[in-house]
Formats: structure tokens, sequence, C-alpha cells
């Protein structure tokens, strides 16, 4: 009990930096997300593919190996960028290739006979996106969006094997100057709760605020 | 919603601009795979050199059984997760409070906590309270753990999502509440959540990499461990994440030919159900009447 009390700063720290990189990284998801999700559907064919090929790409490989690959891979080539831009870089990358699949869904989640009406009233198809569909798509898309970032906030120790200093490595630093698993491990779950379990409330708060009714 | 209503049949000038799209795009995926291309050649990373691990009978089979102990970890958790992620879906809306209350905490905490931290907890915490397991079994409690969590959501969402006159006439049938679910409701809500089910059990599958940390010898470990041995690190690593796409898109694709196969007429799954294909989606509200 006494490691945790005594080193309160050094779980602050840790966590503090896990929310920066969450917050970097899902910036960069939702970039991603929208740019790989307009390819997804767009009229061209090649964009299309590149579309999938990305998403599936990513979606299947572990981001263990991703991140790993980005550390130590590539600058065998030259690219090294440092181990928090490296974390932000592949969790957002990472993350962008679902939030492009939950804008993609939320999307085909709109009933056809909304955009087949907008259409027949004459709305053109960036008409049709702007003031029918995607204003409908966003609120289906706030519950995977906010998952999501649940997910990613939990995804983030993944940085800890690489040396950023997030809340998983700073209790795994105490736990080999002052070992005692079972105190550190919990309060550094106790400090992940403290974001995911408000995030999970405000997200169910949001949708019901903007719920459609159909 | 497919695509094709938001815009009409392309006419000649679309066409056009369809086309200069397609060139476009296909000249900026050309770009930057010959910028990566110079790249690894410049920094002889494509020499042969690099590569001829691939071709090394003894690393080939370090690394098949890397990727059997994958499967096997991936396999014994993911029968695990799935079998109490169904009991904790029938206790959170059973009618007992107590059980929906100690279904729900379990849930909601293992959601709200990350794999690694779990698995770091199991691999030192539990040693020093007294409990030394093999590290195969370390591993298969923290994946079981968190699945059987997320698991349950899916399982509950799906039983949430059927349609309410399937409860209702088991209740004017007689049948009691483990009657109703065991025969009626989970046989549907499973069969309709077979691809988030299968999406998840992908994500637990590229968790078991996570056991690199305890250290369980699966195939990211051994992959990190031929690189350093060979002198490629980004190879191996290439490697390895090829190995793992392979095994979870052919998982993905059986999963397609299976719903596939069992969609009858009759039996249609609803369109947000496609929403549930994002395997981090849990919790994702889909008993939204289709419209």
């Amino acid at each position: 009990m006494n490691v945790v009390l005594d080193n309160l700063d050094v779980f602050g720290s840790g966590l503090w930096t896990t929310l920066k990189l969450t917050a970097l990284s899902f910036l960069l998801a939702l970039g991603i997300g929208v740019v790989v999700a307009t390819a997804r559907v767009s009229p061209a064919a090649p964009l299309r593919a590149a579309g999938l090929a990305y998403v599936e790409t990513v979606r299947n490989t572990p981001p263990l190996v991703l991140l790993f690959l980005f550390v130590y891979g590539l600058p065998k080539t030259g690219v090294k960028y440092s181990l928090f831009i490296s974390a932000v870089l592949v969790l957002g990358g990472y993350t962008g290739a679902f939030v492009a699949e939950a804008l993609r869904s939320g999307i085909s989640a709109v009933p056809i006979g909304q955009a087949e009406a907008a259409r027949s009233l004459g709305l053109t198809f960036t008409k049709t996106l702007r003031y029918v569909v995607l204003p409908q798509a966003f609120r289906t898309v706030i519950p995977p969006l906010g998952a999501l970032l649940s997910a990613l906030v939990r995804n983030t120790s993944l940085a800890a094997p690489i040396g950023v200093l997030e809340l998983t490595a700073r209790a795994g630093q105490l736990n080999t100057t002052d070992p005692n698993p079972v105190w550190i491990y919990l309060a550094a779950a106790a400090a992940y709760m403290v974001v995911t379990l408000p995030l999970g409330a405000v997200t169910r708060l949001v949708e019901r605020r903007v719920a459609v009714a159909r | 919603m497919s695509a094709t209503v938001l815009y009409d049949e392309p006419g000649p000038r679309a066409r056009v601009w369809i086309a200069v799209g397609t060139v476009v795009g296909l000249g900026l995926v050309g770009l930057l795979i010959a910028v990566a291309v110079v790249r690894l050649s410049s920094h002889h990373q494509l020499d042969r050199a690099h590569w001829t691990f691939v071709t090394d009978p003894t690393i080939l089979r370090f690394l098949a059984f890397g990727l059997l102990n994958t499967l096997k970890v991936a396999a014994v958790a993911g029968a695990l997760s799935l079998t109490i992620g169904c009991l904790l879906a029938v206790c959170r809306l059973a009618p007992a409070a107590v059980l929906r209350v100690a279904a729900a905490t379990y849930t909601h905490f293992w959601l709200s906590i990350p794999v690694l931290l779990l698995i770091y907890f199991i691999g030192l915490g539990l040693p020093t309270m007294g409990l030394d397991l093999p590290v195969f079994w370390f591993l298969v409690l923290g994946l079981t753990l968190y699945n059987s969590a997320v698991f349950a959501e899916i399982f509950r969402t799906g039983v949430v999502s059927l349609h309410s006159g399937q409860r209702e006439a088991a209740a004017a049938l007689g049948l009691g509440f483990w009657q109703t679910m065991r025969l009626v409701l989970l046989p549907q809500a499973i069969r309709r959540m077979v691809p988030s089910l299968v999406s998840q059990y992908v994500v637990l599958l590229k968790d078991s990499s996570l056991g690199f940390v305890l250290p369980y010898p699966e195939l990211f470990r051994r992959g990190q461990t031929t690189g350093q041995y060979a002198q490629s690190v980004l190879q191996a690593y290439v490697v390895v994440a090829v190995v793992y796409i392979a095994v979870n898109a052919s998982l993905s694709y059986l999963a397609r030919r299976l719903e596939a196969r069992q969609r009858r007429p009759g039996a249609r799954v609803p369109a947000e159900a496609s929403i549930a294909l994002n395997p981090l989606v849990v919790g994702a509200n889909l008993s939204t009447p289709a419209a």
C-alpha cells in the first residue's frame, strides 16, 4: 500500500503520458479513418482497393508487431522517430483502420430509402451525403467510436514494451525497484479505470442525447 | 445501403473524372511502393543475405512451432472464453439481481483495464501469491479473463437484438428463463453474432502476442529471436506480420463462408449487425430495431 501512496507522482506522470498518447493517436486515427473510409466508398477502383488493403493488413496484424516493426525495423532504412512519436503513429494508424470501418458501416446502417428519397428530390451526391446520410451516420457511429476510444486508452499500454514511460511502464518500473506487484498493478488498474469508466458513461450519454427515433 | 444510390450512373464527364481519379490513385500507390523499395534497397534491406533465413529449415521449424504455440493458446483461451462469456451473458439477463450485478461488475472490470497490464500482473503477481503455473496457463488466464467479458457483451447484444416476440412466445408456451435462453434465444443470438464472435476471436489471436512478456514462446517472441539471431530484424517482423495476416484473413474468410451458408430465407441478419463486424465495438447498442 505504501509503495502506491509514496509514488503517487510516478503514477500521475504515467497517467499523463497515457492521456497524451491517447489524445494524439485518436486525432490521427480520426483523420486516417475519414480518409480511408472515403477511399473505400469512392467510385475509383484503385482507391477502393488501397483502402481495403490498408484495413485488412492493419486489422489482421497484432499492434505489437506493428510497433516493433516501426521502432526496431524501420530505423534500418534510416526512418527514425522518437519513441513517443512512433507510438502515436502506430497506434493512430492501427486505430484508424477500425475508425474507417466504423464510419463505413455507419453509412451502410442508414436505411437505403433515405438516400433514395434525397436523390429523387434532386439532391446531388455531395448534398445527399451532407444533409441526409452523414448526419444520421454520425449518430450510429458514436457508440463504436466511444468503444474505440476506450480500447485506444487500453492499447496505449502496448507502448510500454518499446520503452514509452506511460502508466503500465511506470508500474513495471516501480515494481523492479520496490517489488509489490499486487498493490502496484491494482493501483495502475484503478488509474486506467478512472479514465475508461467515465468515458463509457459519457459515450452512453451522448448516444442518448443524439439518438434518432426511427 | 449500396454506394451506388448516392450518385447517378456516371455520364461521360463523370467517367472522365473517375478515370482521372483512378490514374491519380494508381500513381499515388505506385509512388508509395517505389519510395519504399528505393529506401529499402538503398539501405541494403532487400539484399539476399537478409532474407535467406526464410529458407533455413531450422529457423522455419523454430517459427512453425511458435505459430503452433500461438494457435494452441488461442484455441484453449478461445474455448474457455466462449463458454464463460455465454454463461456471463445469461447471468446478465437473469431474473436474479445478484447474478445480474455480479456478471455486470465482472464484465465492466475486465473491459476497463489493458490486457497487457493484466498479463504483467499475472506474470509478476501470482507467483508471489504462491500460484505458480506454467507460462502457457498464465497467458490463457489473462486472455480468458478479458475475452470472456468481451464475448459476454457480444452474446448479450445478440440476445437483446432479438425480437421481443421470441421471448414472449417462449413465455406463452410456459418455458422458464433458463429454458427460454437455452432453447429459444441463445441459438438465434449465436447465429446472429457469428461475425462479431469471429472478429473477436481474431483479436484474441492477435493478443496472444502479448505473451512475449511472460515469456511464452509464441510466434511474435520467436520472430523477435529470429530477427536478432539472423541479424534481419526488419525482415523477421515482416515475415511474422505476413503469417499473422494469413492466419487471421483465412479465419475471417471461413467465417464469411459459414455465415453465407447459415443465412437461410427468413433468417436475415439486420443491417445493424454489420456494425458488430468491428471487433473492438463492444457494448455498441445494436438493439435499435431495423428500419
